[in-house]
């Protein structure tokens, strides 16, 4: 087989300054970025994080993502394998680029959230002519 | 200790098993597997796996990110399990310069062997969220039943 199988990927846990009240499990979704010529893409890796769960923010350049996991109950049950944990993600990048608020364009679809930030169309070039007296 | 039928028992024994065990026991320690490393314990193959029973059913949850349900791809063959699919988040592309990358993508296998027998025409499998929840009920033989104790 050529083919390489896919690997679990280590998930981190999101860093806070001071203890969460809560024991629920903060983590950092595996993202990947791209830029166009038209906008910046986010695929952010949330499972387990339904449509409604899941807040975005673009505030001062710092954008935030993050996914608040919908509640499944499986009381009553014995575990008797566990290779992952619940929990909710949280993330925050700094965009350079000039983000056109009004257009950002967000869908949720098997736990996988898609954020278009379509940058500001620049500004033409304004060639101010000195005159002379 | 399971308990194995004298007739079952190999007739040669492997004069090495008790040293493969040992380098299996010593491997296992090295590895930290003892060690919980942002949730994860144990098991590199995707999807990670939870597995939990019932007094009825067991229960197998996967965490399959960016999966649709269509393209996941359940079998049982006698008591294994095997979860196979492709993940297709990658969209390469030449105009796209990327910043990060951070998902992986192409095919997934996995197997893991069912601890009871269960009724294969009754497994259930349903996806959420990226999350695939496998139902599948107990063989009638090993559902726990009560038996009542007379008094003689």
């Amino acid at each position: 087989m050529t083919e390489k199988e896919m690997q679990i990927q280590q998930r981190q846990e999101f860093r806070q300054t001071g203890e969460p009240t809560k024991t629920e499990k903060q983590y950092v979704p595996a993202v990947d970025i791209y830029e166009t010529a038209e906008a910046v893409n986010v695929l952010a890796e949330m499972p387990g994080v339904a449509k409604e769960g899941v807040e975005i923010e673009l505030e001062n350049e710092t954008l935030t993502i993050r996914g608040v996991m919908a509640s499944h109950a499986c009381e009553g049950e014995t575990l008797l394998l566990q290779e992952f944990e619940p929990g909710h993600y949280l993330r925050k990048f700094t965009v350079a680029e000039n983000i056109d608020q009004e257009k950002i364009q967000a869908t949720m679809a098997d736990g996988v959230l898609t954020l278009v930030l379509p940058k500001v169309a620049p500004a033409k070039p304004r060639r101010i002519e000195v005159r002379g007296i | 200790m399971a308990i194995v039928r004298f007739a079952d028992q190999k007739l040669f024994r492997n004069p090495w098993a008790d040293f493969e065990r040992m380098r299996r026991e010593l491997d296992a320690l090295f590895h930290g597997t003892g060690v919980e490393s942002g949730g994860r314990v144990g098991g590199t193959v995707f999807p990670a796996l939870n597995i939990s029973e019932d007094s009825g059913h067991i229960y197998v949850r996967g965490e399959i990110p960016g999966v649709p349900a269509t393209e996941v791809e359940i079998s049982i063959e006698g008591d294994t399990l095997t979860i196979r699919g492709e993940r297709k988040t990658c969209t390469a592309n030449e105009k796209h310069s990327y910043h990060r990358r951070e998902l992986e993508c192409g095919r997934f296998s996995r197997a893991v062997t069912l601890p009871v027998k269960v009724q294969v025409d009754k497994v259930e499998a349903k996806a959420t969220n990226g999350i695939v929840t496998i139902t599948l009920p107990k063989a009638e033989a090993v559902v726990p039943r009560q038996i009542k104790v007379n008094v003689g």
